[in-house]
């Protein structure tokens, strides 16, 4: 076994016996701790662990290759998944907390006292929750199977059953503590390359500065400026000006990721397990501080990994590599399939262009852009075993909060609250550990055979957030007046208007060759690309609640003043039971 | 806990006045007035870039953290801690 590989196995596997321990330690005895963790985690511990929970494979291994190649464009990723946070702290999250109650969709019901909202809410969820984790599933696989060579079915299971010990038996008090862990760990493997790569190409150890520091080859010149420099000769579109499909798209875009953030429900429920309001509101700004330290080192790892690939194929402008001498990491991933050289001018050497026919990196997948950029900038082995475990803490603990968040919804919201009201404790929490079971079965076989829509699916999470469950939630607080029907009518239309408009550019269940018009600009409604729409269902959803409320008039006097209630923090009990 | 209405009030008054800068900073500085802000510069950042990939995040931290401040103290004044 080389020495690489070695490594990689110690820091897996080490990791993954800290989880197990963690695990044992916090098992979960009673529903207060399988759902909210007795209500007792500290502001910190649970930015950590929201930290954790919302940083997923697509934080940790996509983000940075976005920006990497859209530049400036990327930015909508950083502004949407952090600008969200600030309205979960001032919108939703203490008023939820005073309330006190386990699950979204339970929040759903009091406040609509309706229990077809609370089956919409369950629908919502489960869709949401359901897409999201095929995506970690299989950043699991792919993540064995690129570093530790073993086959991707085999990986997704290992990470299957590490994810069946931690999360079935400790529940959402075995989630926290192994996520704050998992953070922990993903956070050392995302920065410790970046001060390396960042201290090689300007001196500075401290990515974010480095960004904007000179070169340290002597030159004097900015990075950004070099890297602007370097991709406009070759015909791409200027690093720090790059627009995403125009302003209105980018803006559109933005507010899609950020109201779909903060109503992401397995977020949403992390703030049930602290014990006050005053403690929701810090752990928020505990979380963006966790979440921070990731994205704002991203933007650094992006330009520099761009940079550093661009400066490896082409070292001088001019003098291109030649394809037989190309280092090691390049043929590693060629053989993935990730990254393809076709030689058409036939001359040996690699042309990397903007220009569609004489571009001979005829694929360059984004997403490896994280995980090769160790090997690209020639960092130690011990690095890159870290950036593997990183990848799997990312995955992991993403797919255990969304385990729970389903779990819960249908443990607690469908079969006690709907089907079997007079579920005893004790069987609850059997049946929440069942349902648990089954979920990772359900999303392990989806990893193992993703249907045709899974590219889609994590935007797809987000529209259905955006326009369906943060209107709902943000009107029951702010709003004393809107009704049960008034909700109900604008979940449905503001979730069918987002469907409608992704289905209609990206196919039926995004199945290729059902889209009734093409997926390309000229067709979207103001130019906003599908990804996009979620801000506009959130629009509708919000004007046809309010005219439906015009219509058939205010709800109940008791939920009037329930809502009051929830406004003011008062004296608050640890999250209960009805 | 006396005097909710109030209360609630001084509460949306906070709120409005971090998302109007939370608009500012994102929308505002990294989105619409990009063009113009990118003519000056941060070291080797161009200022309007800065905004949408750094300074945003920086400007929602502060934001969250001073509300919370704030709140705790709107919270003694009404008494309405528990």
């Amino acid at each position: 076994m080389d020495e690489l590989k070695l490594y990689t196995y110690i820091a897996v596997f080490g990791t993954f016996a800290l989880y197990f321990a963690i695990a044992w330690w916090a098992r979960a005895g009673s529903t207060s701790d399988f759902y909210v963790a007795g209500g007792g985690v500290t502001p910190l511990q649970n930015g950590m662990a929201i930290g954790a929970d919302w940083m997923s494979a697509a934080s940790f291994i996509s983000m940075a290759g976005l920006i990497a190649f859209l530049g400036y464009g990327g930015s909508v990723f950083l502004m949407g998944w952090t600008g969200g946070y600030v309205l979960l702290a001032m919108l939703l999250a203490p008023y939820m907390r005073k309330h006190g109650k386990f699950t979204v969709p339970e929040f759903i019901f009091d406040r609509y006292y309706s229990k077809t909202a609370r089956i919409v809410a369950v629908a919502c969820l489960i869709i949401a929750s359901l897409t999201y984790i095929i995506g970690q599933m299989k950043g699991v696989g792919v993540a064995f199977s690129r570093f530790l060579e073993v086959d991707y079915g085999l990986g997704l299971g290992i990470g299957m059953a590490v994810v069946w010990v931690y999360a079935v038996m400790g529940g959402m008090k075995g989630i926290t503590y192994t996520q704050i862990a998992q953070y922990v760990v993903m956070i050392f493997a995302y920065t410790i390359p970046a001060v390396f790569i960042s201290l090689q190409l300007t001196g500075n150890p401290i990515p974010q500065l480095g960004l904007g520091s000179t070169l340290a080859d002597g030159s004097g010149v900015y990075l950004l400026d070099k890297l602007d420099m370097v991709v406009t000769d070759l015909g791409f579109k200027e690093y720090t000006t790059s627009n995403l499909g125009g302003t209105l798209n980018m803006f559109a875009y933005t507010i899609s990721l950020m109201i779909g953030t903060a109503g992401l429900p397995h977020v949403i429920m992390r703030f049930f397990t602290v014990p006050s309001v005053q403690a929701a509101r810090s752990s928020a700004g505990y979380a963006l501080v966790c979440i921070a330290l990731l994205y704002t080192v991203a933007p650094a790892v992006g330009a520099m990994a761009r940079l550093n690939l661009m400066n490896t194929i082409e070292p001088t402008a001019g003098e291109h590599l030649v394809y037989d001498e190309r280092p090691q990491w390049f043929k590693d991933w060629e053989k993935t399939g990730l990254l393809k050289f076709e030689d058409k001018n036939g001359d040996g050497k690699i042309q990397y262009t903007a220009d569609k026919a004489t571009n001979e990196m005829v694929k360059v997948d984004r997403d490896i852009m994280v995980l090769a950029n160790p090997a690209i900038a020639n960092l130690p082995n011990w690095v890159i075993a870290l950036v593997a475990a990183g990848g799997l803490a990312a995955a992991l603990s993403t797919a255990a909060g969304l385990l729970l968040a389903i779990s819960s919804s249908i443990s607690h919201d469908l079969m006690k609250g709907v089907l079997t009201p007079d579920l005893s404790e004790k069987n609850e929490l059997f049946a929440g550990r069942v349902v648990m079971t089954i979920a990772i079965l359900v999303s392990g076989y989806l990893g193992l055979h993703p249907p045709g829509f899974a590219a889609g699916t994590v935007a797809l999470a987000f529209g259905l957030a955006a326009s369906s469950i943060f209107p709902a939630l943000m009107m029951g607080i702010f709003s004393k007046k809107i009704s049960g029907t008034a909700a109900i009518a604008g979940m449905c239309s503001g979730i069918g208007v987002t469907m409608l408009y992704v289905f209609q550019h990206k196919g039926i269940m995004f199945i290729p060759g059902t889209s009734f018009l093409g997926d390309m600009g000229p067709n979207w409604f103001f130019g906003i690309s599908p990804n996009a729409f979620g801000a506009v269902g959130a629009i509708v959803n919000f004007a046809v609640a309010f005219a439906v409320l015009k219509v058939t008039g205010p709800a109940p006097a008791h939920i009037q003043e329930m809502v009051e209630n929830m406004r003011i923090p008062g004296a608050v009990s640890a999250a209960h039971d009805h | 806990m006396e005097n909710k209405e109030a209360y609630w009030q001084e509460n949306l008054r906070l709120i409005f006045i971090c998302l109007a800068i939370w608009f500012v900073v994102s929308f505002g500085l990294g989105l619409l007035l990009v063009e113009p802000l990118n003519e000056f510069r941060l070291g080797g950042y161009k200022l309007g870039f800065w905004f949408a990939q750094q300074g945003s995040i920086y400007s929602f931290l502060g934001l969250i953290f001073w509300y919370g401040a704030k709140m705790n103290k709107l919270d003694k004044k009404y008494h309405a801690e528990g």
